[in-house]
């Protein structure tokens, strides 16, 4: 197999993992880790409503 | 430290004190001796006729030292501090920590003591000779070791986005770093790069280049994932987009290298795929720039009082300016313009100064107060001092490079109807001039910033202990 149709394999494969990437990350599944997963920074806080602050914009 | 409500682990805050403290001692350094180079370009006779204090050799000594020395700690603290906080676990290994720090440190002094004395391997941020690269390596792989082992061991199952840019930006500068360092020593303090030719060219910017990338990128996104959102009070704007923005990021960088080496030997093809990868880039990079500053959205009115907060926002706002230069300077047509003037000298700034260096003075500031259990800076008007002298200083620079810079490439290129050049290289140094006194005080503005910096993290480091210790000996005013 020459550079060319490697190159152009594997340009291709990045390709569709990227959009599974974007598929993934936007997907309704992952929402809630995600959503638990921003607030991971403010675990040493004393509570506060951050989540709503930011809901109630 | 005083015993305040533990509601986590005992982190090691060490190993993040000494590399917050450094970053502000090299940052005044490193930036200190931009200034000398500034004032060099205007005033020629400050090199005093003493080969260790000329441009050519000092140069190498400034970048290293606001890369690697004031940037390098700044990372090194964040990405230590970060990962604890956000795996709820302390660091995997003091001692390793120790290592990591005083290895670091040992790796700058060296470097000042050798590039002053022109030892130099020749290679554009990577000038230090093999044995301190090997040491370099050494140095990284114990952090790199330490900071995936708390990551192993860590009391949350997510691993939060900052945690993922710190992890590239280790790995990839540790590929980076040991595949461009390649060399044959001939003596202790000369070796010889094993590639030649283009291919010499095409590994040293591919690796220069994802220095900006991965160095003073993906580290520096990964201080803004943290501190922006801890210093707002509230979450990133979209944690999604964060996930995307990571691995864009991550894909396109590395292939934008060959757009320092258009119109060289290297393949046209090679140089045009550089650029269309460059161009590209501007999309993850504003994605993220967006990401950061939205977190703001509904808290604007943070900005006014919070000069820490305005900091970290303003250093976005040139990562979005810079981002934008940058793949517009990676167009050929553009870069035929732009390259070999200071317009490049003017660009690099406006992310190092603008980006870098505000992120991490703005995460400093923040972090300052925490790891030395005070309640804030000793000075918030110390701090908007500081803000206020670096945005201007910065501006004037980038601003004075970037007149110089488009000067520079439209009297290079100017041609008579005959074919001759207009104008002679020493008509367009004159043009410059003025400019390079713009840049000077710039170059000034800034580097007092950093030495308010110093006096307000000094303060602050010793509030407490000064009512304690110091009070006995009052100072006749």
């Amino acid at each position: 197999m020459d550079y060319a149709i490697s190159g152009s394999i594997y340009t291709v494969l990045v390709f569709v993992c990227f959009i599974g990437i974007v598929w993934w990350a936007y997907s309704k599944k992952s929402k809630a880790s995600f959503d638990e997963a921003e607030m991971l920074i403010f675990d040493d806080e004393p509570q506060q409503d951050k989540r709503e602050s930011k809901v109630n914009e | 430290m005083s015993e305040a409500i533990q509601v986590h682990p005992e982190y090691n805050y060490k190993v993040v004190r000494q590399f917050a403290v450094m970053t502000v001692v090299w940052g005044i350094i490193g930036m200190a001796v931009g200034v000398l180079l500034a004032a060099q370009l205007y005033w020629p006779a400050l090199n005093f006729d003493t080969p260790w204090l000329t441009f050519s050799r000092l140069r190498p000594l400034h970048t290293n030292a606001v890369i690697f020395a004031f940037g390098g700690c700044a990372l090194f603290a964040t990405s230590l501090y970060v990962v604890q906080r956000t795996s709820n676990v302390r660091l995997f290994s003091d001692k390793l920590a120790s290592f990591t720090f005083w290895g670091w440190q040992l790796v700058i002094v060296l470097a000042v003591i050798t590039l002053p004395m022109g030892l130099t391997s020749s290679k554009e941020y990577a000038e230090l000779e093999w044995p301190i690269d090997i040491l370099i390596t050494i140095v990284w792989l114990s952090y790199v070791i330490n900071f995936f082992g708390t990551m192993v061991i860590r009391k949350v199952s997510h691993i939060y986005v900052a945690n993922w840019f710190f992890g590239a930006f280790m790995l990839t500068v540790a590929v980076l770093h040991i595949a461009n360092s390649m060399a044959i020593p001939v003596s202790l303090t000369k070796s010889y790069s094993i590639y030649a030719g283009a291919v010499d060219a095409m590994i040293q910017w591919w690796y220069g280049h994802n220095a900006v990338g991965f160095f003073l990128t993906a580290g520096f996104l990964g201080m803004m994932y943290y501190f922006v959102p801890k210093q707002a009070g509230r979450p990133v704007y979209s944690y999604r987009l964060s996930v995307v923005h990571f691995w864009a990021l991550i894909s396109l960088y590395i292939w934008a290298g060959p757009h320092h080496l258009h119109y060289t030997a290297l393949p046209d093809w090679t140089q045009s795929l550089g650029m269309a990868m460059s161009i590209i880039l501007f999309v993850p990079s504003w994605g993220g720039m967006i990401n950061g500053i939205m977190t703001l959205s509904g808290a604007w009115h943070k900005l006014r009082t919070d000069p820490i907060l305005r900091f970290l926002v303003v250093s976005l706002s040139f990562y979005g300016m810079s981002t934008f230069e940058g793949p517009m300077m990676a167009i050929k047509t553009v870069n035929a313009l732009s390259h070999y003037t200071d317009w490049t000298i003017g660009h690099v700034h406006s992310g190092a100064l603008g980006w870098v260096a505000m992120v991490s003075i703005g995460s400093i500031y923040h972090l300052i107060p925490v790891l030395f259990d005070k309640p804030k800076m000793y000075s918030i008007k110390l701090i908007n001092v500081h803000f206020w002298l670096a945005t201007i200083g910065v501006v004037l620079y980038i601003v004075a490079m970037w007149m110089s810079g488009v000067l520079q490439g439209l009297m290079w290129r100017a041609i008579n109807s005959d074919g001759t050049l207009t104008y002679s290289f020493v008509e367009s140094l004159e043009a410059s001039k003025p400019f390079y006194l713009v840049r000077f005080i710039g170059g000034v503005l800034v580097v007092v910033g950093m030495s308010i910096m110093a006096y307000n993290v000094y303060k602050t480091i010793r509030s407490e202990s000064e009512e304690k210790a110091i009070e006995p000996e009052v100072q006749p005013a």
